[in-house]
């Protein structure tokens, strides 16, 4: 998200003449500027209207070209800007909020930890497998051009039902893509979401996150600091793929899109990302340089008048020195360029060659470019001849932004208010609603999935994907970072504001789960168009339940990402507000999984059940529908729960924690009895829950604020005794019995005996069995 | 004992052999592909990881690093040399151990714990586990599929060349605990004279209980060949 503090006047009209007084021309072979050409490249009218009030005259084609990048909806968030800055932002403990390249937090000894997530769907939807991979890529530059080390990746994926064949074939593409890059430049995956339903049908979601750490002293950020310094383009060559991908990215997709939009999708090259982090990494250790930012989205655009922009400078650069892949390439297309695996660095004027032997080490180029100046203009010239000549502060902050009216969807308000009460009944009885439930998808083990991932590269995986939250290890110390990404598009769709809540309150439930305190978020808000009132209500809904979840949780936002237009043919996504949430633990030697330890140790339910069935799992998968009104958050109960899990887990009182949440109870305790696939023992359980609630919302309700943890029999009246003095309710509810024996779930009016075996074919089959077969 | 560790620039499990040397009481030094000589160093480790990107076929490019010069004349010599994951692939190429490894059955990256079947505690890898042991650490690799014409096969199964055979918990060597599909189950070999260790699964990441294994740190206290108890000392100091 974008730093708002320095927002420009209205109806700036200063001229753009430059320092020294040269206007550019239009290239020859420039087509003229004409209403439609300014409709082709996004901007409205009043839009352009503006450009010209800043510009004082009629911009370049080129110029064009930049302004349609940076005031796109990806650079320049016009439509949520507003919104977002009603998020919460500030604590002691955040080093560095929204605007930068990633958000950094202290965790403590010194250490500070970068992080963001961010969205590739559009990309995604064209070519999978590229789509994804670049998606790694950027945001792994995010977080090392902050001066981190990236540790850890995760990601949030959204796809449509699993029985369409172009779905699967988006689904292993995109593992495949994010396996292949992130395993060749050896990050670990350690953890993430994976999610099923037809509202994401022809637009998955795939959100990537990473996470760095530095030594506090170590941060560095993308600015353009010091008049007559030098602006260098390092890494891979400019070329011509991805030009106007920001753009692109803000237009929603429509049937046959798939190969017209192709140029526009960016190649990976993980190897020369893997030799662009040491080499980065270095650069910035070596004091060689003031600023370094990722030429990602628009390029060499974005991050040079970013650079410029965020240090009140101004930057000039010859397009005909930077190191292109192809001959004949355009100011515009340089400009425009999307090639991955490339920095813009600003080094201390006279340190250029240290620079250069530094990249040289590490294979790669680094090319001088520009200079940095005092004019406060992004100039553009071509063997020295002016191309473009624009003021950077309205460049990067001076995109209009917009908040118009919004209004519920009375078709989803329709949903929402069903009665869903005849289906609590299960149609073909508990135990077949059971297995159907813990066999669904969405509730399966992703087992298929994140075994394509590296999780154990640089040996400081300490909780790797498959239980609440990953947690990694601080290097050469005990202390431990927690991570996890949620949101359950199908509660956000029904009701986007508890949706939202929901989705926070579940990821610091799943960090609090394995003993480590939430911190802080980063959010990558995926949404359909906003040109749409009934998406603007969702946005706005989301939003401010965030808002009041993050606030109250004490979990500020650092920054993230916006994806609009998530459409097809008119059909947005579900709202998808992804929370990437990330805590620490001081001890990893603590860290509670959530698997059931020993034999006779006592469970344990945290937390209240009331039932809530709307927009369940359970619905959709025995009985097809998405109806109802979805769980409701208490924040001051979910607060109360997670204060109590970390003081249990501090005392080192668990023998297990899992939260509640998708499937219920249900896949809660089946997933504590199953443990890790291959190496993880499965044991029985006999678990009776007296609540007198019909079975299916008992087993199958998605409620908030509930856990369901074990320990020792002469832990039992201590675990009882801290709950009640964090006020959170708390019900033995069973016994840990062995690996021979089922799970035996009994209520008041039924008695559930599962087998482990049968348990464990569909729990870590379902999707191994549907890509195996399916093909 | 100092042992080298050879970095190239895609290999990204350097570190980890880095870390398991020091905790296993020996003294590591990083060799960048580029130099030419190992020095004073009295064993050699090739990390995994993706040596120049892989893109070709792991380690053939690798293989022309200018280092490997002095690792294959160091191998020939009778030196440790020791390769982990991608490190195995490159001594294949390089020809200090024989067969190649092939896409993994499944045709998909795999990472995840295997078990394996210690088959000769006599290596100066496998000293200090028991004959027969069954060991657990992760693995992660698209290619680790081993396969040598049925000769070569024949010949490593004749002179007790295999070191590690993937198995299950109960160290029984059977088709579903294979991960890869690689011939005869293999997971790990010797060359001829026993000095050249080649191995898919990494005990680089099983060096401590809080990663969920330590029965990988046996075969660095091997190769550094110290006593126990001063092994023990030296673990408590960097501890």
């Amino acid at each position: 998200m974008t730093d708002d503090r320095r927002s420009p006047g209205n109806g700036t009209t200063q001229p753009a003449a430059s320092a020294n007084g040269e206007f550019p021309l239009p290239r020859p072979g420039d087509p003229p500027i004409t209403p439609e050409l300014v409709a082709e490249h996004g901007l409205s009218p009043g839009e352009y209207d503006r450009i010209l009030r800043i510009m004082g005259r009629e911009p370049t084609f080129t110029e064009l070209g930049v302004f349609s990048a940076m005031w796109s909806e990806h650079c320049g968030y016009k439509n949520s800007k507003r919104l977002l800055r009603l998020l919460p932002t500030q604590a002691p403990w955040v080093i560095q909020g929204p605007g930068e390249n990633a958000g950094v937090i202290d965790v403590g000894g010194g250490w500070a930890l970068a992080f963001k997530i961010e969205s590739h769907n559009h990309p995604s939807a064209v070519e999978p497998y590229q789509g994804a991979a670049t998606g790694i890529g950027g945001i792994l530059r995010d977080v090392f051009t902050m001066g981190a080390r990236p540790v850890a990746t995760l990601n949030s994926l959204h796809f449509g039902d699993l029985d369409r064949p172009r779905v699967r074939y988006l689904f292993s593409g995109v593992v495949k893509g994010i396996g292949d890059y992130g395993n060749c430049v050896g990050i670990p995956s350690t953890g993430g979401e994976v999610y099923f339903d037809k509202g994401y049908e022809d637009n998955p979601i795939v959100n990537a996150m990473c996470l760095g750490l530095m030594r506090r002293e170590e941060l560095i950020r993308g600015t353009a600091e010091g008049v007559g310094n030098t602006l260098m383009a390092v890494g891979a060559r400019t070329g011509r793929d991805g030009i106007h991908g920001a753009t692109f990215a803000s237009e929603e997709l429509s049937e046959g899109d798939d190969e017209a939009s192709r140029p526009q999708v960016q190649v990976g090259d993980p190897f020369t990302e893997k030799l662009l982090l040491e080499a980065s990494l270095e650069l910035i250790a070596s004091g060689h340089i003031v600023g370094i930012q990722d030429m990602g989205a628009a390029g060499l655009t974005s991050s040079g008048a970013e650079m410029a922009g965020r240090s009140g400078t101004g930057v000039v650069m010859d397009v005909a020195r930077v190191p292109v892949r192809e001959q004949g390439m355009t100011p515009y297309e340089i400009l425009l360029s999307e090639s991955q695996e490339r920095m813009l660095v600003v080094a201390e004027a006279g340190r250029e060659d240290a620079v250069r032997e530094i990249l040289e080490k590490w294979e790669l180029e680094a090319e001088t470019i520009g200079q940095v100046t005092a004019t406060g203009t992004f100039r553009v010239l071509e063997d020295g001849v002016a191309v473009a000549d624009i003021p950077a502060l309205p460049l990067t902050r001076g995109c209009p932004t917009y908040e118009r009216p919004g209004e519920e969807s009375p078709e989803i308000r329709e949903l929402r208010r069903t009665d869903i009460s005849p289906h609590v009944r299960p149609p073909n009885g508990l135990e077949s609603a059971f297995l159907a439930v813990v066999g669904s998808p969405n509730v399966a083990s992703k087992q298929w999935v994140y075994e394509q991932y590296d999780t154990t590269v640089r040996a400081n995986s300490i909780e790797r994907p498959g239980g609440d939250a990953g947690v990694f290890r601080v290097p050469g110390t005990n202390r431990g970072v927690a991570a996890t990404t949620d949101c359950n598009g199908r509660h956000t769709y029904l009701n986007p504001r508890q949706g939202a809540m929901g989705a926070v309150a579940e990821a610091a439930r799943n960090v609090a789960c394995t003993g480590a305190v939430p911190m802080a978020v980063t959010n990558c808000l995926n949404f359909g168009s906003p040109l749409k009132p009934h998406i603007r209500h969702q946005f706005r809904e989301a939003v401010l339940g965030m808002r009041d979840a993050c606030a109250y949780l004490e979990t500020p936002v650092t920054g993230g990402n916006v994806s609009f237009y998530n459409e097809t043919d008119g059909q947005a996504v579900y709202p998808t507000p992804v929370i990437g949430m990330v805590g620490v633990i001081d001890d990893v030697g603590a860290v509670v999984r959530h698997s059931f330890r020993d034999e006779g140790d006592a469970i344990f339910l945290l937390g209240t059940n009331r039932g809530e069935l709307g927009g369940s799992e359970y619905l959709y998968a025995v009985h097809g529908i998405v109806a109802g009104e979805p769980p409701e958050v208490s924040l001051p109960a979910e607060r109360s729960l997670q204060r109590c899990l970390l003081a249990l887990a501090g005392l080192r009182l668990l023998g297990s924690a899992h939260d509640v949440a998708s499937g219920g109870l249900a896949a809660t305790l089946v997933e504590s009895c199953l443990g890790r696939p291959r190496t993880g023992r499965a044991v029985g359980a006999s678990v009776r829950l007296e609540d007198d609630l019909p079975d299916t919302a008992l087993l199958f309700g998605e409620d908030h604020g509930r856990v369901v943890v074990s320990c020792g029999p002469e832990e039992e009246k201590r675990v009882c005794r801290i709950a009640s003095q964090y006020g959170v309710p708390c019900a033995r509810i069973g016994t840990v019995t062995n690996g021979e024996s089922p799970l035996e779930i009994e209520t008041r009016s039924s008695a559930l005996r599962l087998d482990l075996d049968v348990l464990r074919d569909r729990y870590f089959g379902t999707i191994s069995g549907i890509m195996s077969e399916a093909g | 004992m100092k042992v080298a560790v050879i970095t190239f620039p895609g290999s990204n499990c350097d570190q980890d052999c880095h870390r398991s040397v020091e905790l296993a009481g020996g003294s590591p030094r990083f060799v960048w592909h580029r130099e030419r000589s190992l020095g004073d160093a009295e064993a050699v480790i090739v990390p995994g990881g993706f040596a120049h990107g892989d893109y070709l076929r792991p380690g053939a490019i690798a293989r022309f690093s200018p280092i490997m010069d002095a690792v294959i004349g160091f191998a020939r010599e009778g030196g440790l040399v020791a390769g982990i994951c991608n490190g195995f692939q490159v001594l294949c190429e390089a020809g200090l151990l024989p067969g190649a490894l092939l896409r993994n059955r499944s045709l998909r990256f795999q990472s995840h714990d295997c078990r394996l079947r210690v088959e000769r505690a006599d290596t100066p890898y496998t000293r200090r586990y028991g004959e027969g042991q069954v060991i657990r650490m992760p693995l992660s690799h698209a290619d680790g599929n081993y396969y040598a014409d049925s000769a070569t096969l024949a010949e490593l199964e004749a002179a007790g060349r295999v070191v590690f055979r993937y198995c299950d918990p109960l160290g029984d060597v059977t088709r579903e605990a294979n991960p890869n599909g690689s011939l005869n189950h293999i997971a790990g070999i010797v060359n001829a004279r026993g000095n050249v260790l080649g191995m898919m699964p990494h005990p680089d990441r099983a060096i401590e209980e809080v990663l969920g294994s330590v029965d990988g740190l046996a075969l660095f206290e091997s190769l550094v060949g110290t006593a126990v108890a001063a092994t023990a000392t030296a673990r408590s100091e960097v501890a």
